[in-house]
């Protein structure tokens, strides 16, 4: 038996019938080789005390919970205690996390495999904005594995690990599961504690999941989810976990989504999938969301404007990395010079700009106007509807360097995902069908706190 | 080079690298005015909405706080703050050291 391609539920069952243990499942992920860099550290030391304390426990009878023993990878921007945290950045290179992010802790006796490669700072679309190298796709090696959270979609996908945890600002868990067929949840805005999670755009960004199968990502969500004292936009709200029954549901389909610009293999994979929607029962609605068109121009100044906020803590005192200067100014300048990379100076640059006297009211007043009526949208669109169907994205996986050198282009690869983040709704992405040999996904938008549903929705495409 | 309507100065581009406080490369500034620029002009697609009357919206969950999220002020024991100091690549005792400002 292959005990990598097992999922968390027969992972866990294996582990609870001493079917094998622990340690032997995770040395069974630590001698695969990573062949499309997903991960840029490998804890193996830590993972090994892990999955032997978890035998221990199962062999003094102890009860474990369905994710303990069960090895995991955590994007590279969340802590675990002593071990490096970079954030693929050269300006936290050498960082070891002090303490462990709150999600980390609720995993109960999790086996960490290691930290998952990802655009520096979670900023992009395919991956190829870490420092230290692009992550591949899996299904095409010529391709990328999307991004933010690129490397835990292919450390899924290629069963180099059981399950993983990702961040999502703009699309960066959803695109990249899309890109690598897996099951990607970005959760309510709220849902999951932030703590310990490197901060990016504070308005938008939200841990989640990526997985095998829909159950896997219901509960990694219901073990990391719930009111955190030490996130303060944490909320306290109970799982709705009632029966859902496909012929009560209104799935909404928001014109505005279909647009020019879809391939057409993709929208071809997408309306298949909403037909079989409703050959389980239920009613296909259509419904528009008029104000689509400027979500990714408000995103684009929302996220870089709170990200020049956020990374202006990066100064050479604190910790990371320091460059010599000659005074305290000469630091800051030669520090973030050296320790960040284009994209970052890039959005950095933009949300100072935007920010910045005379510009404010123009650009950031602005676009949190705007991002009201796409509020509007949303509340009266779920007036009439459960769930929200569209692509995750325009196109499957795209070329190595296809888009690097324009970042517009790459901006547009967001295009169907920033809605929910600006609106802090939860979105699945589930895999519906192939493109060629690539995959695509379908993303499913539901009311907040109502991820029981969408997944629920979610499992008539497995 | 590109012709865009919101073309900014390079001049514009080193203000805005010294609020940041990020040192950029002559390439860099060159690069950076043509990215910014195409940027700024998609942007530009927002001026065709009417927001008069409309309120902002900062955050995505306004509507599940009706106040504002504090804590009790708890001290809590732990190594943590001698991790951070430790952290920190220069330091004297348990304190950060800067260079002078002047």
């Amino acid at each position: 038996m292959d005990l990598t391609k097992l999922n968390i539920q027969q992972a866990h069952e294996g582990l609870v019938n001493r079917e094998f243990s622990s340690l032997e499942l995770t040395t069974a992920f630590l001698n695969k080789t990573d062949d499309f860099f997903a991960f840029l550290n490998v804890t193996r030391d830590l993972s090994i005390k892990q999955a032997k304390e978890v035998d221990k426990r199962i062999f003094n009878k102890e009860e474990i919970s369905s994710l303990t023993g069960i090895p995991v990878a955590i994007k590279d921007n969340m802590m675990v205690k002593g071990e490096k945290c970079t954030c693929a950045s050269k300006i936290l290179e050498n960082y070891i996390a002090p303490y462990d992010a709150t999600v980390v802790k609720k995993l109960d006796g999790p086996v960490i495999l290691g930290k998952t490669n990802m655009d520096e700072f979670a900023m992009g679309s395919s991956t190829e904005n870490s420092a230290f190298g692009p992550t591949k796709n899996p299904h095409d090696i010529t391709r990328v594995p999307g991004g933010s959270s690129g490397g835990s979609a292919a450390a899924v996908a290629d069963n180099l690990c059981c399950y993983a945890l990702g961040s999502d600002t703009g699309g960066s868990i959803r695109q990249p599961a899309s890109f690598c067929g897996v099951v990607g949840l970005k959760p309510t805005y709220g849902a999951v504690s932030r703590y310990g999670l490197v901060a990016f755009a504070s308005s938008l960004d939200q841990i989640g999941t990526l997985t095998k199968t829909v159950d896997d990502a219901q509960l990694v969500f219901e073990t990391i989810s719930g009111k955190d004292i030490k996130d303060s936009t944490s909320v306290d709200f109970k799982v709705d976990d009632k029966e859902i029954k496909m012929k009560r549901l209104k799935i909404g389909i928001p014109k505005e989504y279909f647009i020019e610009g879809i391939e057409p293999e993709v929208k071809e994979i997408i309306e298949k999938s909403i037909k079989k929607a409703e050959e389980q029962g239920a009613k296909i609605v259509d419904i528009s969301l008029p104000h689509t068109k400027y979500a990714l121009a408000t995103y684009y100044i929302i996220m870089p404007c709170e990200a020049s906020s956020n990374l202006s803590r990066y100064d050479g005192v604190k910790y990371g990395l320091s460059k010599e200067g000659e005074n305290l100014l000469d630091v800051y300048l030669k520090t973030k010079e050296a320790g960040f990379g284009d994209e970052v100076k890039r959005r950095i640059m933009l949300g100072t700009y935007a920010l910045s006297a005379g510009y404010y009211d123009a650009y950031y007043l602005k676009a949190q106007k705007v991002r009201t009526l796409i509020k509007q949208d949303f509340d009266k669109a779920f007036e009439k509807v459960d769930a929200i169907f569209t692509p995750t994205s325009p196109f499957p996986a795209f070329k190595i360097g296809e888009k690097v050198s324009d970042p517009l282009s790459m901006y547009l690869s967001d295009i169907f995902t920033v809605s929910v983040n600006l609106v802090g709704l939860p979105a699945v992405s589930v895999p519906v069908g192939l493109a060629g040999n690539l995959p695509v996904g379908l993303q499913i938008i539901g009311k907040p706190f109502e991820e029981h549903k969408i997944l629920n929705i979610a499992k008539i495409y497995e | 080079m590109l012709r865009l309507d919101n073309m900014i100065e390079k001049e514009d581009v080193r203000n805005i690298a010294k609020l940041a406080r990020l040192g950029i490369s002559t390439a860099e500034e060159v690069r950076f005015q043509e990215d910014l620029s195409s940027v700024l002009d998609y942007i530009d697609l927002l001026n065709e909405v009417d927001v008069a009357d409309v309120k902002p919206t900062f955050h995505p969950s306004e509507s599940y706080f009706k106040k504002n999220v504090v804590r009790e002020d708890i001290g809590e024991d732990g190594e943590e703050a001698d991790k951070l100091i430790k952290a920190s690549p220069d330091k004297e005792e348990r304190y950060f050291k800067v260079k002078s400002i002047f």
